[in-house]
């Protein structure tokens, strides 16, 4: 494939990521998960179960929620990034937890609600 | 009878990163400075050490009959003609690691203790017996790398083990550096390699030609060549595990050519 004006002005002006970025951010992900030993899936597990936890006190947008693996100087931190949804007037929403049965009840008008 | 020897792992994860190279040169550099010095080379499948020393003909004994007492040490050290203070202690028969145990390590590594400053020990790639054995004999490391990903994830394995058997210190050595690469970003950066693995930085070694040229004769660089790029960097390696402050060459700043320079300039000023 020929390169054209553009992709070289791109090349000249290094707005191309050079592969020792890629290298680097490659590697940081790759020792993360060597480090701990844990598996995607089992690591995924963990994420679904830690955003129902967490859940059950804050409302919280499970598709934007992310938990991972961050290492810096050999220590690995596992890291929850769980945006909180707000009301309209900007105030957290907190729910009471409430015992076993009643909260199943809750939880299922949760989701009625938002639907 | 030396009392404070120093007992040093070279090793990396990887095979074929420069340990051996590595061990050679500073076994050459450490005896050149006043410092008597054994080479053990640990590798018992795959052998090297001989060779890039040229003392493969004058093999008697082997690390083996010296653990079944068939000879005795300083039977089965080869002297360096040139540097009288560097000795190798070669590697026995590959069916010696169907029996070498950590502690078979530990009794030769502790005669060697008794006559010499420093004791290098030239470890096999891979982190499984061989490596493990020649670990239990150590107090120090050094870690060999190269900038390229698949070196680097395999020596943070090693560093993981190294740590969980308290082996300290440990150090980082960055081989076949491409200063070019590094200033185009198309190489792993000295601080992106000493970030992730966060290692204290011992040297890096430039990539250089000399190095084959060097191992075809079996006359490690800092012997006879002192000049070439890599065996400055092996002497300064040597001289700085003496504790000698001896600066870290940029290898930006060694690459010459307009065009990285003003690709830096670009970076910094317009970026
Ligand atoms: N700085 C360098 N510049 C150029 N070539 C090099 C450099 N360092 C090592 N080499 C080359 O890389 C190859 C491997 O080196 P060496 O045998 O020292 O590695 P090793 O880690 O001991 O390998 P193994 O794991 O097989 O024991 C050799 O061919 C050597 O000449
Ligand atoms: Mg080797």
């Amino acid at each position: 494939m020929a390169m054209t004006l553009r992709d070289i002005i791109n090349r000249l002006l290094r707005r191309q990521p050079a592969s020792a970025s890629t290298a680097r951010e490659r590697l940081q992900l790759v020792l993360a998960h060597d480090r701990s030993d844990l598996s995607t899936e089992l690591l995924d597990q963990m994420r679904r179960e830690i955003l129902e936890v967490v859940a059950k006190y804050v409302e919280i947008d499970v598709d934007e929620g992310a938990v991972s693996l961050e290492t810096e100087d050999r220590m690995t931190a596992l890291v929850a990034n769980l945006p909180i949804k707000r009301t309209m007037t900007g105030q957290i929403k907190l729910k009471e937890p409430k015992n076993q049965s009643e909260e199943n009840s809750e939880e299922t008008e949760g989701t009625d609600q938002n639907s | 009878m030396a009392t404070d020897t120093r007992v040093i792992l070279i090793c990396s994860g990887k095979g074929g990163v420069g340990k051996t190279t590595l061990t050679a040169n500073l076994g050459i550099s450490l005896a050149r400075q006043g410092l008597t010095t054994a080479v053990l080379d640990a590798d018992f499948g795959l052998r090297n050490l001989d060779l890039l020393l040229g003392l493969e003909n004058r093999i008697v004994y082997t690390a083996q009959e010296v653990l079944e007492e068939e000879c005795r040490l300083d039977q089965a050290l080869v002297k360096h003609k040139q540097e009288s203070n560097l000795s190798l202690l070669p590697a026995g028969n590959p069916r010696m690691l169907d029996w070498l145990k950590p502690d078979d390590m530990k009794r030769i590594v502790k005669m060697l203790k008794e006559q010499f400053n420093y004791v290098l020990i030239d470890c096999p790639a891979g982190v499984e017996d061989g490596f493990k054995n020649a670990m239990a004999a150590s107090q120090e490391a050094i870690v060999v790398t190269n900038p390229e990903v698949s070196a680097v994830r395999d020596a943070d394995r090693v560093i993981g083990l190294l740590n969980t058997n308290a082996i300290k210190p440990v150090q980082l050595v960055l081989n076949r550096v491409r200063p070019k690469m590094m200033a185009n970003q198309e190489m792993l950066s000295i601080e992106d390699v000493t970030d992730i693995l966060a290692l204290p930085l011992l040297g890096l070694v430039l990539e250089d030609e000399q190095v084959i040229v060097s191992t075809n004769r079996g006359e490690p660089l800092t012997l006879n060549s002192v000049n070439s790029p890599a065996a400055k960097c092996y002497l300064n390696i040597a001289k700085r595990l003496q504790g000698e402050d001896i600066p870290l060459i940029d290898p930006i700043e060694e690459s010459s050519g307009f065009g990285s320079k003003f690709r830096r300039l670009m970076q910094t000023k317009i970026f």
